[in-house]
């Protein structure tokens, strides 16, 4: 029979219930993971970014030279004042960050207009040979972002830099001017030529996902193409574009490696160079100070977008269900339009590669001629002459274990993600309208919002000291890897989700109903059935990890250094061919890394990695 | 071996939506109870409660002498220790394991030997007629056939309660009605305690023993199929059971005896003070004539909607529109002149304000 319930408790038995009320509510399993990531991200993003902006309000020991009366510790406003009034402010802030804009809006302009043109292309006309082209246009997605600049470099190059002749002088006979070879011109092309595969794969995503019908109904109005194609398909793939423009702005923001190669010659600066110069000069609150800015520049941009389209959550891609859509005919053209697109695909992949290896196959930089051609820079011995007495790359046991560092990092980076992406998705979608699912989905986006260098950044200012119980980490690979993993949160928890809403809530209930434990739901329901979404998760970051620059820029050491690091190494010591041929053996490593991959994940790929 | 289940004063809200709103309600051994009700009514809350899926706000449930959740004392089961089974509208399966291993599932946990395992796997598939679908993996089999896997795979965990979220309405008009005698059947050998989730209220009439029908969280009637058609305790409940919908009319007690609903008046049974009163009439229960009789109302034949087993007519007097149904098809034309006659046994009274019922003629 039942117990009667004998009314009213008293005081110390209603407390009870409360406390047993509560800890139900903490011990379910996605209040807890949520909790343990709430607790990972603030520490590895707050409490970064809160130092970040401690350091540029405080002397440091560095600044007594300048200010002999300051307290070391002591608050200041000294830093912000320098940085920002003046001639210093001028040099050191406003024309970087004028630099940066420029590259900025410019780059994603003609990324959007070649991505969303090929996208269209592919997905929307009968165009021949589309199969092929979808596969060759993400490839410039897994090269370094900074291949085209050195292909750039070795093609267009005038004596403004290391005194030896580019291909073009060669062939042509006279040298480029300054604004073909170097500055804003050349590093928005660059750039451009390897951000358009974010808008190609949000274009192609959303395009696909268009039902037809839509388009045919403003066909029976008597609408014209190119009418229906403003008024009904762009405004439909519009949250698509936006995705598109605030990754490839906020990414260009931050970019280092093509202003580095590009711009030095000429003095054009960009903000992410000038953090770079200015911790170098041991300037970290100067620096700072600059990392700040070109953050909170990136959240206004990314804030007025999204403001200027409306409420719509802009990076969400309309899901990726497949119409059967009428295609475009491009009649005549097609053939035309065709081999343009396969030109262009070439010049953009297969030209600047087979610079670099030209270029690493010539002895003396700038000699064109056949008899300096040579294998020195690859297996040749240690020789005083060349590359700083450094023997060729596939001799040289440094480069072997920057390689090892790199693929290491990758996979470390890749599995931690990874793992992380389902955590923080099951996290998500199971707490989905609680304020704490909120929560950690806004904590998450943060990373993305903040560009590379300026991620590094933060990530000095708070590791370089012990900070207890985290021992001073800067100078160790685990450093290298915690960046990495933080910077991919947004990433993961986007894959995440999506990947945790295609599975069900039911099917983890009718576990539980059951009497399946937690362990034993995530072990044989959940686990199983995110499969994909982990390995997608795992590709993505093993191919950006490998070639990301921006954000291990500043932290990298000798002891950990990785083969991106290495190229911008060799390039600004002036060994150029040493510098290519580092980035043709990343390149290798990433597509075999793809390669593998692709063939162990169960339907993974790029696509699902980005969440769409 | 039966099982009874007492809820008190559940309440459960989601945000500022109240999704049960202090629902009370006892589940004899034995019975195979359907919560009834348009979506959004909080059937399903109620039935995730039981189940333990959702924690509830306020109140306390019992599974048999067990205490599964109470609010006040802060007590709260986990599902797995509730010795309850749950079919799911979706089925659930989980596509990457074998009906097998679907079924092994749950008893693996519960820690039964081979052997064991193996008999009830084939026990449970032979109940639900999917003997030899061992191998298949969900996605190879039809709606109809996952849905008995999935009635197979509670079956086999032998819970003491049965607990079914609207299992069939994703299946065809067809499959529905075979997988409800199955169903009933299965009840009726099985006679666990049972609760069903349908917002059909055909379903609900043709399976329950018991009926609770729900309205924006609240508790409206709990009780047999015949009470529930016959004598609804309200207003929503009347006008939600019964195909095609109750006639009601509004009108005013006169002389005691009858009601005035305007162009005619209606006797009724008992005598009632003068009051506005709703009156509901089902549509089977109006007698119709194509020739006058006497105490009869004339009507028009505004539409006749045949259907092979019975007619649906509807009538016009004046404002007034009923609807009647006739057994077979039916020879009144459209626009003919009809007789209607109203039998005061059958006829119910709600109070206008409250839209309670008024008569208790049983």
């Amino acid at each position: 029979m039942q117990v009667a319930a004998p009314y009213p408790l008293n005081r110390p038995e209603k407390a009870l219930a409360s406390f047993r009320r509560f800890f139900h509510w903490l011990t379910k399993p996605h209040v807890v993971l949520s909790l343990i990531m709430l607790a990972l991200m603030i520490v590895f993003v707050i409490v970064p970014l809160y130092s970040l902006i401690k350091t540029t309000i405080t002397y440091s020991q560095h600044d007594l030279t300048r200010v002999p009366t300051a307290e070391v510790g002591g608050l200041t406003l000294y830093h912000w004042v320098r940085m920002l009034t003046g001639v210093i402010g001028q040099i050191y802030t406003y024309t970087p960050l004028i630099h940066s804009m420029t590259i900025a809006v410019g780059a994603t302009l003609l990324a959007f207009l070649i991505g969303g043109s090929l996208a269209w292309l592919v997905i929307r006309t009968d165009m021949p040979g589309r199969r092929i082209i979808n596969q060759l246009a993400v490839l410039p997605y897994i090269m370094p972002s900074w291949t085209i600049a050195q292909a750039w470099l070795v093609l267009f190059k005038n004596r403004l830099s290391g005194g030896t002749p580019g291909l073009f002088e060669y062939l042509v006979g006279h040298a480029p001017p300054n604004w073909l070879s170097y500055g804003v011109v050349p590093i928005i092309i660059c750039c451009a030529l390897h951000y358009y595969t974010f808008f190609y794969l949000f274009t192609s995503a959303a395009l696909m996902s268009i039902d037809s019908n839509l388009e045919e109904a403003g066909e029976l109005m008597g609408a014209s193409r190119s009418r229906i194609l403003r008024k009904i398909t762009f405004p439909l793939v519009i949250p698509a574009i936006l995705s598109g423009i605030i990754m490839t702005f906020s990414k260009v923001m931050g970019t280092f490696g093509s202003p580095n190669i590009l711009g030095i010659q000429t003095r054009y600066y960009v903000v992410a160079t000038m953090i770079r110069g200015s911790l170098a000069a041991q300037e970290k609150g100067d620096s700072f100070v600059l990392a700040i800015v070109l953050i909170l520049f990136a959240v206004t941009t990314i804030y007025m977008n999204q403001k200027l389209v409306g409420t719509r959550r802009s990076y969400e891609t309309i899901g990726g269900r497949g119409f059967v859509a009428q295609l475009s005919r491009l009649g005549k053209l097609k053939r035309a339009i065709f081999t343009a697109v396969i030109v262009f695909q070439i010049l953009v992949i297969a030209i600047p590669v087979g610079l670099l290896l030209y270029d690493t196959f010539m002895l003396i930089d700038g000699n064109y001629s056949l008899s300096n051609l040579t294998l020195q820079h690859w297996i040749g011995p240690r020789n005083t002459v060349y590359n700083h007495g450094e023997p060729g790359v596939l001799r040289n046991p440094m480069i072997f274990a920057t390689a090892w560092n790199s693929i290491k990092l990758a996979l470390f980076t890749a599995a931690c993600t990874a793992l992380l992406g389902i955590i923080l998705g099951y996290a998500i979608v199971k707490g989905r309208g609680t304020r704490l699912s909120k929560l950690v989905e806004q904590l998450a986006f943060i990373p993305y919002i903040i560009p590379g260098i300026a991620f590094g950044a933060v990530y000095i200012a708070m590791f370089a000291r012990s900070m207890s119980p985290i021992p001073p980490l800067y100078g160790t690979f685990a450093l290298l890897v915690i960046v990495s993993v933080a910077k991919h949160i947004p990433f993961s928890s986007r894959s995440g989700v999506s990947a945790m809403m295609q599975v069900g809530h039911e099917l983890e209930e009718a576990g539980m109903v059951a009497g399946a434990g937690v362990w034993q739901r995530f072990r044989y329901i959940i686990f199983p059935l995110t499969t994909s979404g982990f390995m997608s998760g795992f590709l993505l970051t093993f191919i950006t990890t490998m070639r990301e620059l921006s954000l291990i820029i500043l932290l990298v050491t000798p002891s950990t250094q990785l083969l991106a690091s290495q190229t911008m190494q060799y390039t600004e010591n002036g060994d150029g061919q040493e510098a290519n041929a580092v980035i043709i053996i990343l390149i290798t490593i990433v597509v075999i890394g793809n390669f593998i991959i692709g063939r162990f994940s169960k339907g993974g790929s790029l696509q699902k990695g980005l969440g769409m | 071996m039966s099982t009874t289940i007492t809820i008190k004063n559940l309440t459960k809200r989601f945000g500022e939506v109240v999704a049960l709103d202090h629902v009370s309600l006892t589940i004899e051994p034995g019975t195979f109870l359907t919560l009834l009700g348009p979506s959004g009514c909080g059937k399903t809350t109620l039935l995730r409660c039981v189940a333990g899926l959702e924690d509830p706000d306020g109140g306390e449930i019992f599974i048999g002498d067990q205490l599964v959740f109470s609010y006040d004392r802060g007590i709260t089961v986990p599902p797995g220790k509730r010795d309850v089974g749950l079919v799911f509208q979706n089925y659930a399966l989980w596509p990457h394991m074998k009906v097998d291993k679907n079924i092994t599932f749950g008893l693996e946990i519960q820690k039964l030997g081979k052997a064991e395992m193996q008999k009830r796997v084939e026990d449970a598939l032979v109940e639900v007629k999917m003997q030899g679908y061992e191998d298949r993996y969900p996605r190879e089999m039809s709606g109809g056939q996952q849905q008995r896997i999935a009635l197979a795979r509670m079956l086999a965990c032998r819970p003491k309660v049965f607990l079914m979220d609207e299992p069939l309405s994703n299946l065809d008009a067809r499959l529905r009605m075979d997988m409800r005698s199955e169903l009933k059947r299965l009840h009726h050998i099985s006679s666990a305690t049972t609760i069903y989730v349908t917002h059909d209220q055909v379903e609900a009439l043709t399976m329950s023993t018991n009926i609770a029908v729900m309205k924006e969280g609240i508790l409206q009637q709990l009780n047999s199929p015949d009470i529930i058609y016959h004598y609804p305790a309200n207003l929503f409940v009347a006008d939600f059971i019964g195909n095609p919908k109750v006639n009601l009319l509004e009108g005013v007690v006169v002389n005691r005896d009858s009601v005035d609903v305007g162009p005619f008046k209606i006797p009724i049974q008992n005598k009632y003070a003068p009051d506005n009163v709703v009156v509901s009439i089902r549509p089977e229960d109006i007698a119709i004539s194509s020739e006058p009789v006497s105490g009869a109302v004339e009507f028009n034949a505004y539409s006749v909607l045949p259907s092979g087993a019975d007619s649906t007519i509807i009538a016009r007097c004046s404002e007034l529109e009923l609807t009647i149904k006739v057994m077979g098809i039916s020879k009144i034309q459209m626009d003919d002149r009809i007789w209607l006659t109203f039998d005061p046994k059958t006829i119910n009274l709600y109070d206008k304000s409250s839209g309670s019922l008024l008569s208790n003629s049983n």
